[in-house]
């Protein structure tokens, strides 16, 4: 079985996202301390909130680094909602400095009508990912946030699609074996489940993860 | 384009889905996650957990529900009633809720609100305001007046003062429910809605006297609201969450399709 560490840092709800891995076919740990990644296939980052107080709290427990580490010796990566923001070298919310796994920052969403952004929006695809694999190019997930992610020139590459709401912002991302996304998967009925099943299966066959990289452009 | 959300709202005591007339002649409905799961696959865009037990191992019962709901109805829930401290919503969000929604213990202190907010974030801090609407000696529209414990009480306070006040100390959302409307399918009451929509920036959830499709429109056209909560025309059948979103549709609102729900 899949194994998925969950990274739990002390971020409010983890049962939505621990039963719908689980309803994905995946084996969950709640990863508290490092040694808990070692032992998984993949490692999901959850989570809502400010970025600063996050990284806090995943430095307090010594998670930083070896999420860091994971990535860096290419394994499989989910960030959601805030975990997808953490990826990024810091936030213009509080100062923060995160990951800095991926080029940019992260930004409010200035042109929004109303804040936060909350419910169903559409995930407008603009590359082919095996993420989205079975998903319409323009579903409905489901949002929690303020702020979103803004990738450094010239690394729009990474892109995988665009949402708006008063702005179109970056929804969904994806480079070499991490991918993040803004949206809730977890609470976005079945698309949502299809889209974690699709992550655990390129957990599964590393031979898939490995088209990561190279996002095409899906005609519309 | 971001949908106007419809959100079912279940009551729950005992373990079950209860319904009655303003908290008595409880009938029993049904499980709490088996009618979630069931509006979950009508296109429900988000599910409303109302605690209204007052048995003294209510919060327990309450806390199994919600984990045994986590796992089987995949969209989001919010737990309102009856909570008072930053611990007491921990449990809930830590039992599966995203939300919870403060209500009589916020306007009691409405530090709690910050407290909640800065421990888990605005986005699982809706704040529910219940209002009535003060009648002048001649008739005037005097505004509306915050009431607590089920609308038995009045507090004083302006609805729009305390929307404001809500939102400065951190709320997400605001679930709005016009007491005098609550029950009496009347429709929702749109000034009100409107009035509190205009001053705050946050999304404000509609509630209290849907009867009909076209209520839900008006909620949202007239009321500005963002998302349209309702309890008994969704329980007793009257009308389908797909009814209600083909009148939004057919008004120009944007929806959620039904047939992207599920799971």
């Amino acid at each position: 079985m899949t194994r998925i560490a969950v990274v739990d840092y002390g971020a409010g709800n983890l049962v939505s996202i621990e039963q719908a891995l689980v309803a994905a076919g995946a084996d969950v740990v709640l990863a508290r301390r490092p040694a808990a990644l070692a032992e998984a296939d993949g490692v999901v980052v959850p989570g809502v909130g400010a970025a600063g107080a996050a990284m806090a709290r995943l430095r307090r427990r010594g998670l930083d680094d070896p999420i860091r580490e994971w990535i860096a010796a290419g394994g499989p990566f989910l960030g959601i909602c805030l975990g997808l923001q953490l990826l990024f070298e810091g936030s213009n919310e509080d100062g923060a400095r995160t990951l800095g796994v991926l080029p940019g920052r992260t930004a409010l969403l200035v042109g929004a009508p109303r804040l936060p952004h909350i419910g169903w929006n559409q995930v407008e695809r603009v590359g082919a990912h095996p993420l989205f694999a079975g998903i319409a190019v323009d579903a409905d997930f489901y949002f929690v946030h303020s702020y979103a992610a803004v990738p450094a020139p010239g690394a729009e590459r990474m892109v995988l699609a665009h949402t708006t709401h008063g702005e179109r912002f970056v929804s969904a991302v994806a480079q070499g074996s991490v991918a993040g996304v803004q949206f809730h998967p977890e609470r976005s009925g079945r698309d949502g489940l299809r889209l974690l099943a699709n992550f655990v299966g390129l957990v599964r066959s590393p031979g898939a993860a490995g088209s990561l990289d190279l996002p095409t452009t899906v005609a519309r | 384009m971001l949908r106007v959300r419809v959100i079912p709202c279940l009551d729950v005591a005992g373990g079950r889905v209860v319904k009655g007339t303003r908290f008595v002649d409880l009938v029993d409905e049904g499980d709490p996650p088996e009618l979630a799961e069931r509006y979950a696959a009508e296109g429900a865009d988000e599910l409303v957990f109302l605690d209204i037990d007052a048995a003294p191992d209510g919060r327990g019962t309450l806390l199994d529900v919600v984990r045994r709901t986590a796992r089987r109805a995949f969209v989001p829930l919010t737990v309102g009633g009856g909570v008072r401290t930053v611990v007491e919503m921990r449990d809930v969000l830590r039992a599966g809720a995203d939300k919870v929604s403060l209500n009589t213990a916020a306007v009691a202190d409405p530090g709690l609100i910050r407290r909640c907010a800065r421990r888990f974030g605005s986005q699982a801090v809706v704040v529910a305001i219940d209002a009535r609407r003060r009648s002048g000696q001649g008739g005037a529209d005097e505004g509306w007046e915050v009431v607590v414990k089920g609308g038995r009480e009045a507090t004083g306070l302006d609805a729009l003062a305390w929307a404001e006040r809500a939102v400065e100390a951190g709320a997400g959302e605001l679930l709005v429910t016009s007491i005098d409307r609550d029950g009496t399918g009347a429709g929702f009451d749109t000034r009100l809605l409107r009035a509190i929509a205009d001053r705050v920036r946050v999304p404000v959830i509609a509630s209290g006297g849907a009867a009909g499709p076209d209520d839900f429109v008006a909620a949202v056209r007239e009321g500005g609201a963002s998302a349209v909560l309702a309890a008994s025309i969704f329980h007793r059948r009257r009308h389908s969450i797909a009814d209600v979103k083909a009148a939004m549709a057919a008004a120009g609102i944007p929806v959620r399709p039904v047939s992207g729900a599920g799971a």
